[in-house]
């Protein structure tokens, strides 16, 4: 099937129910959506797009957003969401990379959009209002456009592309993980059985839209008929105002990286405010420090923890249940779990053979939610993937360990990974030491080569009080905890770390200011 | 001032300058661990044995650049009196 009969059986079921819902007030039942979507498709139709193309929305989160990428999908297009926060160069990029057959525009992001003058490349720009306000996308179809256009929804097709999603290349390119209907569909009938998901949920949509976390918000929310509450850029970032947003709009399962958790853990003031309708916390996209997320399941102990992992290539390919109470001594940051149902996993070493009981490698996925590889990057493609015993398994460049239950735990990036004075040293596990010390809010470390030294490891930190810490403290504390090897050389002190668009932390950023 | 807390109080004002800067003296104990815990690195500890040989005119064996002699002022100071003793 394709993902937009979610909606259509949505449509059918819910007509009347409140399907998404802006928190300045603004919603849209499930019968509008359906209804504004075909129209808009109706209306980028007319414009020439075709099944099979790509369609980019450069829009901000709201209502219309959602209107877009149903509409696109129905058209048979895939849809590639543009970081509305995002640098322009970046942006064009993208839309020039995947050669979009349209741009669904915000107007205020009209000067933004380069000029595209590139040979055989012409996307028609549809602009729209300001999105939100969302009087355009559900506007008018263009006069020559019959409102009910037979437009039959294809029931095979699962192969063909939904949305590519750009993430951060090594070569400092974004790369486009291509992702198609089928892709996704079995991610969201996996969430499904998993955790029960019925028409009273309320969703969060936290993530941004080119973020892949907003794959399991937008299409669980439809599939199950119900309220998808869409959290802006701008307040998604501010602690307390989104802990209000989620007691006011009763949201009951929230999804997001771990870093807002933090926050709301620290500066939400949880515990002033009713919670009991949030029965669901879920969180990925990096390691959640275990302090501060014994703190949030102290604020809010009722509901269900579970630690998803998994790049945007298979997006969620294992899973664990937190425990809760967490017990006070432990220091070790929850585990990723178990291998997700619809998935197959192996650890692969170095050598290219499979890492035995408690033995370490890097996780490769296989199955039908996992990426046919990146946009136009044939090479790049091949070289995620490796075969065994006849299946295309994606190499994750994470290296996990399996313990004796079978539970993985994560190591660290296999690119993160460095040689000190010829010891293995894993950047991530000096950050989780850092984030032991009382007065380490924020802590994250990077690596440098230096002529001198080999390899010169740097912790760029943010202290509780956001004064800097001392440095006999900080290497005193350090040496309790790891090797000395393992000590930074260096400590840096920050009022904050710089942040990518999904709100992990920069560290290509970091290394710039560690080169300085 | 006795001749051992003038000789601690180069080396310390040494170790502050050149490997702890910004630090709060008053952190850098006779007792703190240095090399323990990273803050005397392999490179630091040549640094400071041609200080320490320079400045108190003592020779000391590769042997002695390691973290039994050189891990705390206390020791560093021990280290080098008795060479200075060896030296007179």
């Amino acid at each position: 099937m394709k993902l937009h009969q979610y909606l259509l059986d949505a449509a059918h079921h819910w007509p009347d129910k409140v399907a998404l819902q802006e928190i300045d007030g603004n919603s849209m039942t499930y019968e509008e959506l359906d209804t504004h979507s075909n129209r808009l498709r109706d209306r980028l139709v007319s414009l020439g797009v075709q099944p099979g193309d790509r369609v980019g929305f450069w829009l901000h989160k709201s209502i219309d957003a959602v209107v877009t990428l149903f509409a696109i999908l129905k058209a048979g297009a895939a849809y590639v969401p543009i970081d509305p926060t995002g640098p322009a160069a970046r942006n064009n990029y993208i839309l020039s990379d995947c050669r979009v057959a349209a741009i669904v525009l915000e107007k205020r992001f009209e000067t933004m959009l380069g000029v595209h003058d590139a040979e055989e490349w012409h996307p028609v720009i549809l602009s729209i209002d300001e999105a939100g306000d969302s009087r355009q996308a559900r506007a008018t179809p263009s006069c020559n456009v019959q409102e009910e256009t037979s437009f039959a929804v294809s029931r095979a097709g699962t192969e063909d592309l939904a949305f590519i999603l750009y993430t951060s290349g090594s070569t400092g390119k974004p790369k486009g993980v291509q992702l198609t209907h089928g892709n996704a569909v079995s991610f969201v009938e996996w969430c499904a059985k998993t955790f029960a998901l019925t028409q009273s949920d309320r969703f969060s949509s936290h993530a941004p839209f080119h973020f892949d976390l907003s794959v399991f918000d937008i299409f669980s929310s439809v599939k199950h008929g119900g309220t998808l509450i869409i959290i802006g850029e701008e307040i998604g970032k501010q602690p307390h105002e989104l802990a209000q947003v989620i007691a006011d709009h009763g949201i009951t399962i929230w999804y997001s990286a771990p870093s807002i958790l933090s926050l709301m853990a620290q500066f939400g003031q949880l515990e002033t405010r009713d919670y009991s309708a949030l029965r669901l916390v879920l969180f990925a996209g990096e390691v959640f420090p275990i302090n501060h997320l014994k703190l949030l399941t102290k604020r809010w102990p009722h509901p269900l923890y579970f630690n998803l992992y998994g790049p945007t290539e298979t997006n969620v390919c294992t899973y664990h249940q937190v425990r809760t109470p967490i017990p006070a001594e432990q220091m070790e940051p929850v585990p990723i779990g178990k291998v997700c149902s619809h998935l197959e996993g192996i650890l692969l070493q170095a050598d290219g053979t499979e890492a035995g009981e408690g033995a370490e490698g890097e996780l490769c996925i296989y199955g039908p939610a996992v990426t046919r590889g990146y946009w136009n990057l044939p090479e790049q493609s091949q070289g995620c993937f490796v075969e065994v015993d006849g299946k295309k398994y994606y190499r994750t460049g994470d290296i996990v360990r399996e313990e004796a239950d079978g539970t993985l735990r994560y190591l660290g990036r296999k690119d993160r990974m460095i040689k000190k004075r010829g010891f293995r040293v894993e950047l991530g596990e000096i950050e989780v030491c850092l984030y032991r010390h009382p007065q380490i809010r924020e802590a994250a470390v990077v690596a440098l080569a230096d002529d001198s030294v080999g390899m010169r490891v740097h912790a760029h930190i943010v202290s509780m009080e956001g004064k800097p810490l001392s440095l006999i403290d900080m290497k005193t504390f350090c040496s309790k905890h790891i090797p000395v090897y393992m000590i930074p050389d260096r400590f840096s002190f920050h009022s904050s770390l710089p942040k990518t668009s999904t709100d992990k932390i920069d560290y290509q950023t970091l290394k710039t200011w560690s080169g300085s | 001032m006795t001749d051992q807390s003038a000789t601690m109080s180069v080396i310390k004002d040494y170790i502050l300058e050149e490997f702890l800067p910004g630090e709060d003296p008053g952190q850098l104990t006779p007792s703190t661990p240095l090399v323990s815990t990273g803050i005397l690195d392999s490179l630091a500890i040549l640094k400071l044995i041609a200080f320490l040989e320079r400045e108190f005119d003592i020779p000391i064996k590769a042997h002695e650049a390691d973290e039994e002699h050189l891990n705390t002022l206390q020791a560093i100071c021990a280290l080098v009196d008795s060479k200075r003793s060896l030296v007179r």
